[in-house]
């Protein structure tokens, strides 16, 4: 089954750490290419059309939303927990494969780690802008204020995300810029303008790259990696408890936390694969993202795929097992209710599609792949679509029973997350090493001692 | 007065770890080894000691952890205590969490920080030129002329000898 054999090569093309240096930084030198306008230009105009609808909002208020008495959450928690989703695999590439020493993670794990922080900023808007008054949003930290001071509710799962997101992301971003010191130094050597020089020669902090520099630098990163691991898992887990300590049906459950964060790595890793196919026809960086990572890949899908299947399944055999009729209600609801569509994705995209990735021949054809990719993008938004929408819309009194249509404000926040995500990272894959040279090259070194012997 | 130090460029990682196990066999002084990403082995070869960053992190996470839970407990049990219920003010489950994120944030904030103290980096510091293709491909390995082991033309030969490709000498200032 295992194609990891030694003899496919994880960088292909036979490159040097010279050609490996000019392949990474020649697209940040030269002027953009005709994709990348075309690529900025549907991004910038996304997020121009969710600038609109968040400023048109927040003018008028949270009643432009299609949420009402009964369903409280909609859009805006889905889309939180969709992009909380996708920011898990940069982590667990940067940090747990670091972990365990996966060397096939290094010419990825630079682009995972920008998608987890710009996903994380996408996921951040939205609680923000479903306060309603996002000017008093620093009110959910616990500072000095005259009302008291009044502190938050420390034993609330709400203010848990406030700490676990905001940790989150700035360890993230600590790591990110940690990770890109010695390629900012690469970059900031190979300037000739005098602002270029300038500008990379601050952010490099001057690196020079001596051996105790690598020595302890190399201890930090496996610091962070050890420490970012036991967060990340910390970060779904509390997400997913804002909703399993609420006694909604089909929210209170035990399961939750483990089954959020397994959601998180598969629906991260889909976009990954989705961004890595992308980049590597665009950037050119086909001799470093091969066929060897796309299959890589490939495989965690279809585990953590599998395992999400799993989680569907035992929540059905809960709310069978519990006794409740509530639960069982909100299940039978879930599949049969007016809400069967979203689950109809949800279940084909996540659970039956990816089986396919079993098949080498699936994996080795790279259109098949992406469009699995993007269905698991899908399918997964629809999965936290279908566990708020469905739980809230019908919960114990059928009196106070609702439906929710979404209206064209809250399509036009999702898109605007989609346009701010994406303009980040073109601006990111213009201005900064899209690949971690430095690690690369440590690979590669590894390959020429192998032939060499 | 300046001794001289001999800065030898290497290619390939390997041959550069050769010359460094062959200078300390023979007692040459390595000065330092500058390179384009980290080579293993080195830090063996070269005698440098594990980091002690590890303690810093520690030290910080137990702070992070300790700060976060008694900040939780006095603002909740001390400075305005809710009764929810005649449950107990002090509902340690409850602040776990916070506890372990500010564990985290101490511990990760203060490594990174201990790194650049450490290393020296800053936003302001600027290496002297000359030195750009080491961040690119080239090893340079960089050993010093000491008196009691003088014999003229050892140290380059040494470093030539394992793969240097060029050797130049230097007056240390």
């Amino acid at each position: 089954m295992s194609t990891d054999s030694a003899a496919v090569p994880l960088i292909t093309g036979g490159k040097t750490p010279a050609d490996v240096t000019r392949d990474v930084c020649t697209p940040l030198e030269r002027r953009p290419t005709a994709l990348w306008w075309l690529g900025m230009l549907i991004a910038v105009t996304a997020l121009g059309i969710g600038v609109a609808s968040i400023s048109y909002q927040i003018m008028v208020g949270i009643g432009t939303w299609g949420l009402n008495r009964t369903v409280g959450w909609g859009f805006d928690i889905t889309n939180f927990v969709f992009w909380v989703g996708i920011g898990h695999a940069g982590t667990l590439i940067s940090a747990v494969l670091l972990l365990f020493r996966q060397k096939w993670r290094t010419s990825i794990n630079r682009s995972a780690e920008a998608m987890t922080i710009f996903a994380v900023i996408c996921a951040a808007l939205f609680p923000l802008i479903h306060m309603g008054r996002p000017w008093l949003a620093y009110w959910v930290f616990p500072y000095p204020n005259p009302r008291g001071p009044l502190w938050v509710n420390f034993r609330s799962a709400l203010l848990w995300d406030v700490f676990a997101i905001s940790t989150y992301f700035t360890i993230s971003l600590v790591f990110w810029y940690v990770g890109l010191i010695p390629d900012l130094a690469t970059v900031r050597d190979r300037a000739t303008g005098r602002w270029r020089k300038r500008i990379f020669g601050t952010l490099s902090l001057g690196w020079s790259g001596t051996a105790r520099n690598w020595s302890r630098y190399e201890t930090a990163c496996v610091l962070l990696a050890a420490l970012a691991t036991p967060l990340v898992v910390s970060v779904h887990s509390v997400v997913s408890s804002d909703f399993a300590t609420a006694v909604i049906p089909g929210w209170h459950a035990t399961l939750f936390p483990p089954y959020f964060v397994i959601g998180a790595i598969f629906s991260g890793f889909a976009m990954v694969l989705t961004l890595m196919l992308v980049a590597r026809k665009v950037m050119n960086f086909e001799d470093y993202i091969t066929r060897k990572h796309i299959e890589a890949i490939c495989k965690v899908l279809v585990f953590t795929g599998t395992i999400v299947g799993l989680a569907y399944a035992t929540e059905f055999f809960m709310s069978w097992y519990s006794g409740s009729g509530y639960e069982r209600f909100v299940f039978l609801n879930r599949v049969a209710g007016p809400f069967s569509a979203a689950f109809g994705v949800m279940v084909l995209c996540n659970v039956i599609t990816p089986q396919l990735l079993w098949f080498r021949a699936v994996r080795n054809n790279l259109l098949v792949v992406f469009i699995i990719s993007l269905m698991v993008n899908l399918g997964m938004w629809f999965e936290r679509f279908v566990i708020i929408v469905t739980s809230l819309s019908r919960d114990f009194l059928p009196s106070s029973w609702s439906g929710y249509v979404p209206t064209w404000i809250e399509v036009g926040a999702l898109v605007g997350s989609f346009g701010l995500f994406f303009t980040c990272f073109l601006l990111f894959c213009r201005f900064v090493p899209a690949i971690s040279m430095f690690e690369v090259k440590g690979v590669l070194e590894h390959k020429h001692s192998e032939e060499g012997a | 007065m300046g001794r001289r130090l001999h800065v030898g460029t290497f290619d390939d990682a390997h041959q550069l770890l050769d010359a460094v196990h062959a200078c300390r066999e023979q007692g040459i002084e390595i000065v330092d080894v500058i390179s384009p990403f980290p080579v293993h082995g080195l830090d063996e070869a070269m005698g440098i000691r594990p980091s002690r960053l590890p303690w810093v992190t520690l030290v910080a996470g137990a702070t992070g952890l300790s700060l976060g839970l008694w900040f939780q407990y006095w603002a909740s049990a001390t400075n305005w205590p809710i009764d929810v219920g005649g449950r107990p003010f002090d509902s340690l489950p409850a602040f776990i969490v916070i506890g372990f994120e500010m564990t985290i944030l101490f511990a990760g904030l203060a490594t990174v920080a201990a790194l650049f103290l450490r290393s020296r980096l800053c936003p302001w510091r600027r290496l002297r030129p000359g030195l750009e293709r080491t961040t690119d491909d080239e090893l340079l390995l960089v050993v010093r002329e000491t008196d009691a082991r003088f014999v003229p033309g050892t140290h380059s030969a040494l470093l030539r000898e394992h793969g240097a490709h060029a050797v130049h000498e230097e007056v240390e200032e």
